[in-house]
């Protein structure tokens, strides 16, 4: 069927099943969506700025599984995407982002908002492209979805130049994709897996390492079998929260700078590291000389490059997680005996009782802990939560009860302040019978916080608690710890007054001091059904602890800190 | 660890921007390209790039890998048994003495590639160990210019 490219990419919308685009238009897509006008096969939400439509749909992708969809026009829109490929690229987030471009007659004149958009989403994405013609494009855009989902999941551009959108040209979407020069390994090597198998069985003190592969592969439910059948205990990184459950006893909490003693403990004294899905980064595993340099090492991954980037592997195995555990686990099963890790076991719970994961709580001040464990108390596994960045993220990975997959959604890998709010309004979408919360701070909430606009506008009832200490607090300890108090541009007491600011957008706002008062605003809040501003006046001083300060050492933690 | 010299082939789909890709690729990550050359292969949409490099152990590995993981990339070759080629050219003043000269490019598998009113120009192809020695003795005829290809290679088997 003849079309013009701008009806091609709608088809191709209709065909890939996707239920949501986030944009924003412009001059170079308005054929494109002159289109979405005169369609009904997908929603449009309307952002107030392009960084959002991108965050909104890695939120989406992150909370369903799904490819996540956004539209943007070319020059400042497409630039202003760009925080959210690196986002999305940086934490492996399935995504699919097209953008107008100047007509193909005019590129390379420096045309009105003319920017070489692929040569910058180059480094930030998975694959790009520049369609040339629209007889090119219904291949393109099956290649998009196909490349983003498959593999290492990330985010694929798609520049679409204007002219393109209104040529004719013959429509025939293909049914499936063949790239002689993509074909991602998903069958680990038998051999390796048998060999890593028997050291399992062998080991004396082994640790599960799991990272977000474990959550993007799909293959959690394996890997609580796994940890259950062997008994061997499981640290997680930030990706990796909700990969076990909350309560599980053999999970030792998150691994890394803000991770749990046991956690960092079992990783330093670990004879053998079981890999799934990690990336080694260097949040987790501070002085790379030093971590875990007692343990032969299993690295699970589906990128070759992730393997022994950072750390040498004993067994490098590249395939599906899901893959090589269901090859694995039988073998594993054969040989391991539970009772074997008994005494590792009972050293880690220990080390547990030694120094907990927990915090000083207060009747004079609300604690930012307490409000994130007390969210987890009222809605626990009914909420999706969202964060931004900073101290607030860290806590939220520290003390949220989390139970299941896809339950977090954070900016781990770029540490994107902004994020946290778009990201929860594509997870509500996305999950709509979820309560969609996002914990942000008082720095990060504004740099997104046009999108209150469009989450009264498109119904997207996010609730955002901000854990308010009038700093840009995580730099603030920084500058605690290292900068001797010089607390350079970081004491953020001038802000606005956030309640009437939802208000002013629609939405609805909280000004929070007491405990008694956060249980009332949240319950007000989940049942409004419009977005909300819980602002929670929370300890100024409060610090993330524990702490491997930056370049330490995992076995080295700073547990207290005194004045 | 110790940094060593490779040679990598790299063939790609001939595509747009396939060779950015490629040297972002490099430039991104801090790793060095020493010499690059990129030409089609005959009857075949895919190119043969040589790159010649530095690094240890894991760099040179991460770049295997890493060449290997962009979409476009169908086959990357990490050359142990090869042989490999160097071309360079080499302008002279006329005033030098072209006797000296031809026998100089002969004895490094070259030779007088063009003489004018004004210069000699030379072509040597030889492995590149052998055409930097050839640079080195050329010296003593004060070259004007001197345009090096990069190296290519081809496993023995």
């Amino acid at each position: 069927m003849e079309m013009t490219g701008a009806q091609m990419v709608i088809e191709a919308m209709k065909l890939e099943g996707v239920d949501t685009v986030f944009g924003y238009p412009g001059g170079a897509i308005m054929n494109v969506y002159d289109e979405i006008y005169k369609q009904n096969d997908f929603r449009h939400i309307l952002t107030r700025h392009e960084q959002a439509a991108v965050h909104a749909a890695d939120g989406y992708a992150r909370a369903t599984g799904k490819v996540g969809v956004a539209f943007v026009t070319s020059g400042p829109g497409f630039t202003n995407a760009v925080t959210g490929l690196a986002t999305a690229y940086m934490d492996s987030v399935p995504m699919v982002v097209i953008s107008g471009q100047v007509p193909i007659t005019m590129i390379g004149t420096d045309a009105f908002q003319e920017i070489d958009a692929t040569g910058i989403s180059r480094s930030c994405t998975k694959h790009n492209y520049l369609v040339r013609s629209a007889k090119e494009l219904p291949l393109i855009l099956k290649e998009a979805f196909y490349i983003a989902s498959s593999g290492r999941p990330g985010p694929v551009h798609v520049d679409i130049p204007k002219d393109v959108t209104a040529e004719l040209a013959t429509f025939e979407y293909p049914t499936h994709v063949d790239l002689p020069t993509y074909r991602p390994t998903t069958k680990g090597n038998v051999r390796q897996i048998k060999k890593a198998a028997e050291a399992i069985c062998n080991a004396k003190r082994p640790v599960f390492y799991l990272g977000g592969g474990v959550i993007s592969s799909g293959s959690a439910d394996l890997v609580r079998e796994f940890v259950q059948t062997t008994q061997i205990p499981a640290v997680e990184t930030l990706m990796a929260r909700g990969a076990l459950r909350h309560d599980d006893p053999l999970l030792l909490g998150m691994v890394g700078m803000h991770g749990s003693y046991q956690a960092n403990m079992a990783m330093s004294e670990a004879d053998l590291m079981i890999a799934l899905g990690p990336r080694f980064d260097d949040r987790v595993t501070g002085k790379l000389s030093e971590f875990a340099k007692h343990a032969k090492v299993i690295h699970v991954d589906i990128d070759p490059s992730s393997i022994g980037k950072l750390v040498d592997v004993d067994y490098p195995i590249v395939g599906d997680l899901k893959e090589v555990l269901e090859v694995m686990m039988p073998k594993v099963k054969e040989c391991v005996d539970p009772d074997r890790f008994q005494a590792w076991r009972n050293i880690l719970k220990r080390y547990n009782e030694i120094h907990p994961m927990q915090f000083e709580d207060s009747d004079k001040v609300i604690k930012p802990q307490w409000v994130i464990k007390r969210v987890g108390e009222i809605l626990g596994e009914r909420a999706v939560v969202s964060t931004d960045v900073g101290q607030h993220q860290m806590w939220t990975a520290q003390f949220y009860p989390f139970s299941y997959p896809r339950q977090l959604v954070t900016s781990g890998g770029l540490g994107t302040m902004g994020f946290g709010f778009p990201a929860a309004m594509g997870v509500k979408r996305g999950m709509p019978d979820k309560v969609s919360i996002n914990f942000t701070g008082d720095g990060s909430i504004l740099m997104n916080i046009q999108e209150l606009v469009t989450a009264v506008e498109a119904r997207l009832p996010v609730v955002n608690i901000i854990l308010n200490n009038h700093y840009l607090g995580m730099v603030r300890q920084w500058q605690t710890f290292f900068y001797d108090k010089r607390y350079a541009e970081t004491d953020l007491s001038f802000q606005p007054d956030f309640v009437r600011l939802a208000e002013a957008c629609g939405g609805v706002g909280y000004r929070v001091e007491t405990k008694e008062d956060f249980d009332e605003a949240l319950e007000d809040a989940v049942n409004k059904g419009v977005v909300a501003m819980i602002d929670v006046i929370v300890d100024r001083e409060e610090n993330v602890l524990p702490m491997v300060p930056s370049g330490g050492t995992l076995y080295n933690m700073m547990l207290e800190y005194k004045d | 660890m110790k940094i060593e010299r490779r040679v990598i082939s790299v063939i790609v789909q001939n595509e747009h921007s396939v060779l950015a890709r490629i040297t972002s690729l490099f430039a991104a990550r801090g790793y060095n390209i020493e010499t690059l050359t990129v030409a089609p292969i005959p009857e075949s949409n895919m190119s043969r790039l040589t790159i010649e490099t530095r690094g240890n152990v894991r760099v040179i590995e991460q770049i295997i890998k890493q060449l290997h993981k962009l979409i476009p990339t169908y086959k990357v070759i990490e050359h142990e048994e090869m042989v490999e080629k160097e071309m360079v050219l080499m302008k002279f003043p006329i005033n030098e003495s072209l006797a000296n000269i031809q026998a100089l490019c002969e004895a490094y598998n070259g030779g007088i590639a063009n003489v004018s009113s004004q210069h000699i120009i030379t072509m040597v192809a030889d492995e590149p160990k052998r055409v930097k020695h050839f640079i080195e003795a050329a010296q003593r005829f004060h070259p004007v210019e001197i345009v090096r290809g990069g190296v290519v290679a081809m496993e023995r088997e």
